[in-house]
């Protein structure tokens, strides 16, 4: 029956191969979001779908939506590879993730909030001491701070995957610098632009409120006294690959997009932006620089992209820093192993995602199944991010397993393993042809005294066949998510 | 009160101004060297445009002779010199993506297919495009540049900036484009009495857009004095000295007033000075003077305005 889905309904050639597809459904009989859209998709010819692609990627490029290379020679801007094929996420569906983004943030919140103050958690036994204290990424600088809300994460993309049974499960948090969300709204306006009749009278949420409403978290964190806070985008400058989200995302809130040679702290420990007035106050800065850069008196002292004081004026609650310092060790893949008794902790609640089953190579009990299984297991290095590092067991040679092995051992607790999660996939244009190809989801959670969570998030799609890297540093590629109205 | 202005980005949208203005009054000085390379004479003036530049030793490091494929490539598609219109429309290109968060997207998008066309064009002393095409073209670009910025530049203190910097780099390059030709299109001493060669001051009038306006200005007669008399102190036309230094000027006073940042009162005391000696001259005493001096000597005081601008606004501190 697997090998009949894509046959029966019509695409020529598309078999999604027994996989859960994105817009077909899966083979269990997981229901498909839209049957109205699956009609229109049959319709399309491939031979204009792919000039209209070429067009469409014509135009992201001749905009500027770009990422840059950095050649010896000169900078060279790409586009991130678009695929024209949408990913639907049904309503009801949507309703579900919604909750259960929401619902981790809060928990990711209350978690930071703990582990920079009482240490409750640790106390209770739940989390073990070393994996925090002894985490590289917690910031003792943090300790006794108290930020407006208790928030510590404003934006946190969560990376979800969905597997053959059809159930969305949390793969990575990312707590520290989520990026990708310019291209969940650019690809919707593309696709608006170039598929009119793909899009016209079909139910879909907006993706458009995300600048105002991250401009609206910004305030509602600003320091308290403050009537009009002035909001600041902190950005590394021209020559960091995500430029073009910088510029988008100051563009989307209106407000300056500033570097770190634009800004100072005066002797009065408050943070001011150099202007053709002299110098203006600064209150609330989205930074898309590393903790480690942010301040050199503070952090890496060889930094030029930070500020000098900034840690200053923040610990006397003169600016607020959008993430909060040191939120990068719950990106950390061995608290993530955690984060399903971190909601039971502080919430009382099960997890509304789960997780993917993970094992824990830092216990005895993890590192032994790992190594047992190591050549069906994923392993995942638990402080690298961009899909560095990591050992796919089925499809490692025997030498990479002996050397993998060799290395786990050496280092356990620098270790997850997770079993291989049959990605769920999505028709793509490739060549011409339509076939399956492997999807993540990256919903966007913006948090100031609430959280919202953006409809959608950023599709990824791993280009190469069967692969199951949709890292843009690794070849993959995009979708425009559609989540429909009922 | 209007929003607050990182003083890198006005430094940034001054300079980005500054170097579309200088691509395209490049483009016209080649130009009006490429329709009439030789004067009457039958001299050679490619080397005028290198003394004018100051150039002599950049160019010398790069070729023995100042021929015309020499100098055509150095001042339009050298890319290793600082000066050419490539590298002109390269800083304005860097400039403009610092402000890409500030300017629209059609000007980004504008300035981005400019510069990659220039790099697409594959050249050398010894290859070179079709150069009266090319100034054209280069011309029509930098126009366009114009007319969209008019379009969509959002009317707050940026734009005077812009305006500062695009009549300032104007007005320094209308006094270039005068010194190059005014004395080697004069009659020599010796021929006194030949006659004016009247095409070739039509032509120059033409390289600033110029011819038109001043045959409604002078419908019957045509000489040297009044020719420049027009480029530099005509307050009607809008590439003339007298009228560029005239709208940096007005473009500060709305900075200091409308946009309350008096920091630039340091400006108006070079801009005005200038400005009003403009405004008095004449030119039968510029020419007494010496034209060249005279130009030379504006040319001084629009470098003292850029650096009044600089340490009034570009500097950021208290």
């Amino acid at each position: 029956m697997n090998e009949s889905i894509g046959a029966g309904i019509g695409l020529p050639g598309y078999d999604p191969q027994g996989f859960f597809c994105e817009i077909f459904g899966g083979a269990q009989g997981a229901p498909a979001p839209s049957p109205a859209i699956q009609e229109r998709l049959k319709q399309l010819d491939t031979n204009d779908l792919s000039a209209r692609a070429k067009a469409a990627e014509e135009e992201l490029f001749n905009l500027g939506i770009t990422f840059t290379v950095y050649t010896e020679r000169e900078a060279i801007d790409r586009i991130l590879p678009f695929d024209v094929i949408p990913r639907l996420i049904g309503a009801r569906e949507w309703v579900g993730l919604d909750r259960g983004v929401k619902q981790r943030v809060t928990a990711l919140n209350h978690f930071l909030h703990d582990i920079y103050h009482d240490q409750k958690i640790i106390k209770d036994g739940v989390v073990p001491s070393e994996l925090i204290n002894g985490n590289k990424n917690f910031r003792p600088q943090m300790v006794g701070l108290n930020l407006p809300h208790d928030t510590y994460v404003h934006i946190c993309g969560i990376d979800l995957v969905r597997g053959a049974d059809g159930a969305f499960r949390v793969l990575e948090d990312n707590a520290r610098t989520p990026s990708g969300v310019s291209y969940v709204i650019e690809n919707r306006h593309m696709m608006l632009r170039a598929f009119p009749d793909l899009t016209r009278d079909i139910g879909l949420r907006d993706v458009d409120e995300y600048g105002a409403r991250l401009h609206k978290a910004m305030h509602e964190v600003a320091p308290v006294d403050i009537d009009e806070p002035q909001v600041v985008l902190l950005s590394p400058g021209t020559y960091n690959s995500a430029y073009f989200e910088h510029i988008f995302l100051a563009r989307e809130m209106g407000v300056p997009l500033v570097e770190g040679r634009d800004l100072l702290v005066g002797e009065d420990d408050r943070v001011y932006m150099r202007t053709t007035a002299g110098l203006a106050p600064v209150h609330a800065i989205y930074r898309r620089i590393d903790d480690d850069f942010i301040d050199p008196e503070v952090f890496r002292e060889d930094s030029m992209l930070g500020v000098p004081g900034l840690m200053r004026a923040y610990w006397k609650g003169n600016v607020t820093l959008a993430n909060a310092v040191g939120t990068g060790v719950v990106d950390d893949k061995a608290v993530y192993a955690y984060m399903p008794r971190v909601i039971k902790y502080y919430l009382d609640e099960d997890p509304i995602i789960e997780n993917v089953e993970t094992h824990i190579c830092g216990e005895a009990e993890g590192l032994r199944y790992t190594l047992d299984n190591l050549d069906k297991l994923v392993v995942k290095p638990v402080g690298e991010s961009g899909g560095y590092g990591i050992l796919i067991g089925p499809q490692a040679s025997k030498e990479e397993l002996a050397q993998f092995r060799e290395k786990l051992k050496a280092d356990p607790a620098n270790f997850i393993s997770q079993p291989v999660i049959s990605l769920s996939v999505c028709p793509t244009l490739v060549d011409g042809r339509i076939e399956p190809r492997h999807v993540d989801l990256r919903p966007f959670c913006i948090t100031g005294r609430d959280s919202w969570v953006l409809p959608g998030g950023l599709t990824r799609v791993a280009i190469k066949r069967g692969s199951l890297v949709v890292n843009s540093s690794q070849g993959g590629g995009s979708k425009d998510t559609w989540v429909l109205t009922e | 009160m209007s929003q607050p202005l990182l003083a890198r980005y006005a430094e940034c949208i001054y300079w980005m101004a500054r170097y579309m203005e200088r691509a395209e009054n490049l483009a016209r000085l080649v130009e009006v060297n490429e329709v009439f390379a030789r004067d009457h004479r039958g001299n050679h003036n490619w080397d005028a445009i290198i003394r004018l530049n100051a150039d002599w030793d950049a160019f010398r490091k790069r070729h023995d002779e100042a021929t015309e494929a020499n100098v055509t490539y150095f001042y339009l598609l050298d890319p290793e010199h600082p000066g050419s219109v490539y590298s002109t429309v390269r800083m304005a290109r860097e400039n403009a993506r610092t402000l890409r968060p500030f300017i629209s997207t059609e000007m980004w998008t504008h300035l981005n297919a400019i510069y990659n066309r220039l790099r697409a064009v594959e050249a050398g002393p010894g290859r070179l495009p079709n150069i009266a095409d090319f100034c054209k073209r280069l011309k029509q670009d930098c126009q366009a540049h114009n007319g969209i910025t008019e379009g969509t530049f959002y009317r707050d203190q940026g734009w005077a900036f812009y305006q500062i910097g695009k009549y300032l780099e104007r007005a320094d390059q209308t006094t270039r484009l005068i010194d190059v030709k005014y004395h080697a299109l004069l009659p020599s001493p010796s021929d006194v009495g030949s006659p004016l060669d009247e095409s070739q001051w039509n032509a120059l009038l033409r390289s600033v857009a110029g011819y038109h306006a001043y045959r409604r200005a002078h419908p019957h007669d045509l000489s040297p004095a009044k020719v420049a008399s027009f480029m530099i102190l005509n307050g009607q036309f809008p590439r003339s000295v007298r009228y560029c230094v005239g709208e940096c000027s007005r473009n500060l006073a709305t900075l200091i007033t409308t946009f309350q940042l008096p920091r630039g009162i340091e400006v108006t005391d070079p801009i005005d000075v200038l400005h009003q000696r403009l405004e008095e001259s004449d030119i039968e005493s510029i020419i007494a003077f010496g034209m060249h001096e005279f130009l030379d000597s504006v040319q001084v005081e629009l470098i003292e305005v850029s650096r009044a601008m600089a340490r009034a606004y570009f500097g950021g501190e208290e």
